[in-house]
């Protein structure tokens, strides 16, 4: 893993963008998030821990599956468009093909009760995984311009409002997101922004 | 509707196209609207159907989007998979690719910059949030172990997470939790 943009590698081609998405969909069970993290930045190098929120930030924002905004958004910013299609074709292909035919063999064996069994395991499993990535990024809280209790607190607010209050994801983003987003805008005052530079 | 036409595509990917729009968070944030149109509305799908798409779309490999797919395939075939897919990713995908684009020209700007500043934190939040609201589903505490061991094992280990995927299927399958 880094976190210094310098030490980043580069895919060769769209293609294998392309390949990178279609293994990197078929490790994620019950969500893919924790797996392009993993490997996108630990792996792959290709994004740091920073650019990774960066993208998922935008992902998040904008209507669309989360992941398949950052497929798109990682394949433009090496491939331009032709990147971007390659990384979610990638994602989305394989997996379509493979929830289709389960779904065939999922009316038969539905009611038995280790596949049920199975499919809660793997349910758990999958709520742990993307709550272990979220406390992976906090290490990216770091280097943002908000100090670290007060990043805390947006963070804590966040879960609070969606998974215990449960109030609805837009307004929750539109609240928090623009008081978080007005205070780094002061925050980032040109003087304070660039505290090294003559 | 007229009759003689078994499904309305049209008509459903049009809605699809909608709802792709107002899918923050993603296309599960939607899905009650779907239920409302597929199920009581065009009586395209049974709520056991409805519910079993999104079982066996968590449980394949990929993104969960493809619950979507699953619905069109149980209400209309291969094209009623097609017209509810291509419905929900053509807006949002267009849109993302834009803002992309225009955010990342602007990069150095201090209002883009103050966005990606205020909203990491918010964006792990929700992280974690998901993690709370996926765990919930399931009822009873008996998988809460399982989770927070996942949860520590992918920030602490390099532990690979297709392992752990089985590990959960394992114990799930016999019962333990």
């Amino acid at each position: 893993m880094t976190d210094d943009p310098r030490l980043l590698a580069q895919p060769s081609s769209s293609k294998e963008l392309f390949v990178a998405f279609t293994l990197l969909a078929l490790q994620g069970f019950g969500g893919v998030l924790a797996v392009a993290q993993r490997v996108l930045c630990e792996q792959k190098r290709w994004l740091t821990r920073e650019q990774f929120v960066e993208i998922l930030a935008v992902a998040q924002v904008l209507p669309g599956p989360n992941v398949c905004n950052v497929a798109l958004m990682v394949g433009d910013r090496f491939f331009g468009w032709r990147g971007a299609f390659a990384a979610l074709a990638g994602m989305m292909a394989l997996p379509l093909v493979i929830v289709l035919m389960l779904t065939a063999l999922y009316v038969q064996y539905a009611t038995n009760p280790a596949v049920s069994g199975a499919l809660r395991g793997m349910g758990a499993v999958a709520a742990g995984m993307i709550a272990g990535t979220g406390l992976k990024l906090v290490a990216a809280l770091r280097s943002n311009p908000m100090p670290a209790p007060v990043c805390g607190a947006f963070l804590v607010l966040t879960f609070v409002a969606v998974a215990l209050l449960r109030w609805p994801l837009v307004w929750v983003i539109l609240a928090l997101g623009l008081v978080a987003c007005a205070y780094a805008w002061v925050r980032l005052r040109p003087e304070t922004a660039t505290p090294g530079q003559p | 509707m007229n009759g003689t036409m078994p499904v309305d595509l049209l008509a459903l990917f049009g809605h699809f196209l909608l709802l792709s729009l107002l899918s923050i968070g993603g296309a599960i944030t939607v899905a009650p609207d779907m239920h409302r149109v597929m199920v009581n509305q065009m009586g395209l799908l049974t709520d056991a159907q409805f519910n079993a798409s999104i079982a066996i779309a968590q449980a394949s490999p990929g993104p969960n989007v493809l619950f979507v797919a699953v619905m069109g395939y149980q209400a209309a075939g291969l094209a009623g998979a097609a017209a509810t897919l291509f419905g929900i990713m053509l807006p949002s995908t267009t849109l993302a690719l834009a803002a992309a684009r225009w955010g990342h020209a602007r990069r150095d700007w201090r209002a883009v910059q103050a966005f990606k500043a205020g909203m990491a934190p918010i964006v792990i939040g929700l992280l974690f949030a998901t993690g709370w609201i996926l765990s919930a589903q399931t009822s009873g505490w008996h998988h809460v172990p399982l989770t927070v061991a996942a949860a520590l094992l992918v920030w602490r280990t390099r532990v690979h997470l297709l392992l752990l995927v089985a590990a959960g299927a394992v114990i799930g399958a016999m019962g333990w939790i």
